[in-house]
């Protein structure tokens, strides 16, 4: 009944293919159940039907440079299906406004889920994702901590017909020139943290900087150094040198070193996760922090900062600046329901990545909820424009044009006298999402078509 | 076509033949039928053959046979990217780059033997690994992966398509190469790949690689010049490797330099060894049995595994899931060497050594045909 014309090859459709594929593969498949339902029932892949339950599927790096990130979505997630069933306390669903969900699962089906490691790369990735909606029927799938494979499995969202939410990603790409009508984010990117540290670095460092930028080499870090570069030379600052490291690097110190002679006074790291960890220890074991450089203080400026890695950090954080998308320590009637359901959960409080992750889940849900339906065109249609509150950020728009949430976003600094081993970061201005909302066709791409 | 081949080498093929069509339902008893895991199996299955080319029959271990599958991958991709979604030409394409590039690599590699061939191969497939994620980004896009996109030329397949709303699918004149219709290309590819890996195995060429593992120096003596014959080998099992990688692009429209990667190197060893290095069969088994390891055993969890023993009581369940548990999930790896190391002490000749035991183990119990078993298991030897 949805057969497409849009994307016919040759006179194929997607249906005629699976019909193929049924008699190429009759006498030797034992055709599984999932693959009778695509073919007769209402066409979407995964149609759960008249079945009890719905399965999502989380795909995380639990291996790789981003592992501690992946284990706390992971924690995360869990914590959202068990809410969504009505299990535990139900955290967000008791301040989240509008909220569709009855906390008796999703349209009355239980959802369960299925797990898989991306190993942070895009092929690891999409082979656990096409196993969990070929072989294990998600309706959904979600996960993230690195752009590169976020954007690869939204993508394959695209093409299978399958909902994905970003978890973490960051980069402009992800719902700028790579965005898929399949894909949504909530968590912020690398536009919206130079939008926001602008003013609070002008305010700290003044006008008359040399920065000097060290990127992960891929679409995140190229997004988030032409980000910040923007802001900071339309502060009056200029730009030394930016140089690329490749991802998963482990040690930074040939990189580091030619900053101390480049006459750069501030150091701004486009890194995240273990890499970050690294690249930071190491320039301050280089004694980057205690020089002078054209008589000022030498900065170092972590644009995307995340609890996580500031605890890996450690003592060397302290005062450096940076944004994230949420931290535990606000003190919102939702943060404070996630903050305790997961500390009751797993004895400490969750991470940036935890949160996006949580949200993410239940907005899908309530979406179906709102949708009355999984039928996906229709999921995405409730999602797009969505406007809702007490999530953490504040009021938050799901845009339409790009997929992409628009909410406060938070300036921070490493705390200088810590209260506890998570109290890491402290919160130096709650910048408002109007300063940081930006034109949808800035970064181009194109969202497709809502059936596939 | 079959001329040449003894009555053995024809049953062994049709044989193989029908169980790479019935793939899926071989599969369905450990729950990996489904297409993406199928097409792993048939894909990794020719690049276990090629390598086997090299390192099973000529004796050349090569560390660095996985950059001619990232070559094949990143040729293929251009492929659509510029000229046609039909697959024919992106495979053409792909194996006779990773062909060039193999004579190249080769024929550089080639000038030593034993360990200082398999470190320089090593070395020239990292080389391509670090190229591919830095000056050569506007080629490979780095980290990010070569994907398709809206704004691509792809000369051909405008001149008759009209351009659609999102982006266009592989596809075989009209079929499109996901799921199923995808497997049984790939399947056929298998199947072909096996038939001429059979033939180079049985001519004298294949003689001429065999010698060389034997004893390379004494041929040398006898007035051979062998390098000719070993970089024959090298280029052959290189554009096994890049058919294999331009099928992983078809069925996925998506290269990563990570396919490059030493450990994607390693991988292709480990299977080869685990199936039984020199056999015809024996790598591709490997093959399929480390990507089940990789995409069953990782999604694995807890709440899975006491699933899965629901039907003991708690407290064996409890117990079974902690000891269970970490060598699942993330921990398949670990899972996957403890079965190697368990293979290569116990079953030297790896999965097809296990095979031809349980076959005597058979024959001898049964009381039957003695001289089959021994004829079935010199031909083994042969292999």
């Amino acid at each position: 009944m949805t057969t497409s014309d849009d994307r016919k090859t040759g006179g194929l459709t997607r249906r005629g293919v699976l019909k193929a594929g049924t008699a190429l593969g009759a006498g030797a498949v034992i055709t599984p159940s999932f693959f009778v339902r695509n073919a007769w029932a209402e066409e979407f892949r995964n149609n759960p039907g008249n079945a009890s339950s719905v399965k999502f599927g989380f795909n995380v790096p639990q291996t790789g440079a981003y592992a501690d990130e992946g284990a706390d979505e992971l924690r995360a997630y869990k914590l959202a299906v068990k809410h969504i069933n009505g299990e535990g306390d139900g955290g967000m669903l008791n301040t989240m406004k509008p909220l569709a969900l009855k906390g008796d699962g999703v349209l009355g089906k239980k959802v369960e889920y299925v797990t898989g490691d991306t190993q942070t790369k895009s092929d690891a990735a999409r082979a656990s994702a096409k196993r969990m909606i070929e072989k294990d029927g998600v309706i959904m799938y979600s996960g993230g901590s690195s752009s590169g494979v976020a954007i690869a499995q939204q993508s394959l969202a695209q093409e299978m017909g399958v909902i994905f939410m970003n978890g973490l990603t960051h980069s402009n790409d992800t719902t700028g020139k790579d965005k898929r009508r399949y894909g949504f984010r909530h968590f912020f990117n690398a536009y919206m943290s130079g939008a926001a540290l602008g003013p609070v670095l002008k305010e700290t460092m003044g006008t008359d900087r040399r920065a000097y930028h060290l990127t992960a080499d891929y679409t995140w870090g190229w997004t988030q150094e032409e980000s910040i570069k923007n802001t900071t030379e339309a502060l009056g600052w200029q730009t030394v040198n930016a140089v690329k490291t490749p991802l998963g690097a482990g040690d930074f110190s040939q990189y580091i070193t030619p900053v101390l002679n480049s006459g750069a006074d501030v150091l701004i790291l486009n890194h995240y996760g273990k890499d970050m960890i690294n690249s930071l220890t190491q320039a301050v074991q280089f004694g980057l922090r205690d020089k002078q450089v054209n008589g000022k203080d030498f900065q170092i400026v972590v644009p995307l900062y995340s609890r996580l890695m500031a605890q890996g950090a450690g003592e060397n954080i302290k005062g450096i600046y940076g944004t994230t998308n949420w931290n535990w320590s606000l003190s919102d009637a939702g943060s404070q329901a996630f903050v305790k359901s997961f500390g009751q959960e797993y004895g400490f409080p969750p991470s940036q990545a935890a949160h996006t992750c949580y949200v993410q889940t239940i907005l899908y849900a309530d979406a179906c909820a709102r949708a009355g339906t999984f039928y996906p065109p229709e999921v995405i249609m409730a999602l797009e424009g969505f406007e809702f509150d007490g999530m953490g950020n504040g009021k938050t728009l799901y845009r339409a044009e790009d997929h992409q949430c628009f909410k406060d976003v938070l300036v921070v600094r490493g705390n200088e006298n810590p209260s506890s081993q998570f109290d890491l970061l402290e919160v130096v201005q709650e910048v408002p999402a109007s300063q940081v909302t930006y034109d949808p066709g800035i970064f181009g791409g194109e969202l497709g078509p809502y059936k596939v | 076509m079959f001329a040449g081949l003894t009555r053995n080498d024809k049953l062994l093929f049709i044989g193989f033949t029908i169980a790479a069509l019935a793939m899926p339902l071989l599969a369905w008893p450990v729950g990996a039928n489904y297409p993406d895991l199928l097409q792993k199996f048939a894909i990794y299955g020719i690049f276990a053959i090629g390598f086997n080319i090299l390192f099973g029959l000529t004796g050349y271990l090569s560390f660095g046979h996985a950059a001619f599958l990232g070559v094949g991958s990143y040729a293929a991709v251009w492929m659509f990217k510029g000229v046609t979604m039909n697959v024919i030409p992106a495979v053409i394409f792909g194996v006779m780059v990773s062909g060039m590039f193999a004579a190249l690599i080769g024929f550089i590699s080639l000038r030593r033997s034993g360990i200082y061939f398999s470190i320089l191969t090593l070395a020239f497939a990292q080389m391509s690994y670090n190229l591919a994620y830095s000056v050569l980004t506007p080629i490979t896009n780095g980290e990010t992966g070569l994907q398709l996109s809206q704004d691509d030329a792809r000369i051909i397949d405008r001149l008759f398509v009209e351009q659609g709303a999102g982006l266009p699918s592989t596809n075989l004149f009209g079929l499109e190469m996901s799921g199923y219709p995808g497997f049984y290309f790939c399947c056929v590819l298998l199947i072909i790949a096996f038939f001429i890996s059979l033939r180079i195995q049985r001519s004298p060429f294949g003689m001429m690689l065999r010698a060389i593992k034997t004893n390379q120096v004494r041929m040398n003596y006898t007035g051979f010049n062998t390098r000719p014959y070993a970089l024959t080998a090298f280029i052959i099992s290189g554009m096994y490797a890049g058919l294999a990688g331009s099928l992983l692009a078809v069925t996925d429209p998506l290269a990563g330099a990570e396919r490059m990667q030493w450990t994607a190197s390693g991988e292709v060893v480990l299977m080869t060894i685990l199936g039984g290095a020199g056999t015809l069969i024996g790598p591709i088994l490997g093959a399929g049995l480390i990507k089940y390891f990789e995409n069953i055993f990782s999604s694995y969890n807890d709440g899975l595994l006491s699933e899965s023993f629901s039907f003991l009581p708690d407290f064996l369940n409890d117990t079974l899931v902690f000891i269970i548990g970490p060598f699942v999930g993330e921990g398949w790896s670990l899972l996957l060497g403890i079965v190697f190391m368990a293979i290569v002490i116990f079953l030297p000749g790896g999965l097809m050594e296990g095979l031809t035991r349980i076959h005597g183990w058979y024959r001898r119990r049964g009381g039957g045909d003695t001289r089959a078993a021994d004829a079935a298991s010199s031909r083994q030897a042969a292999e």
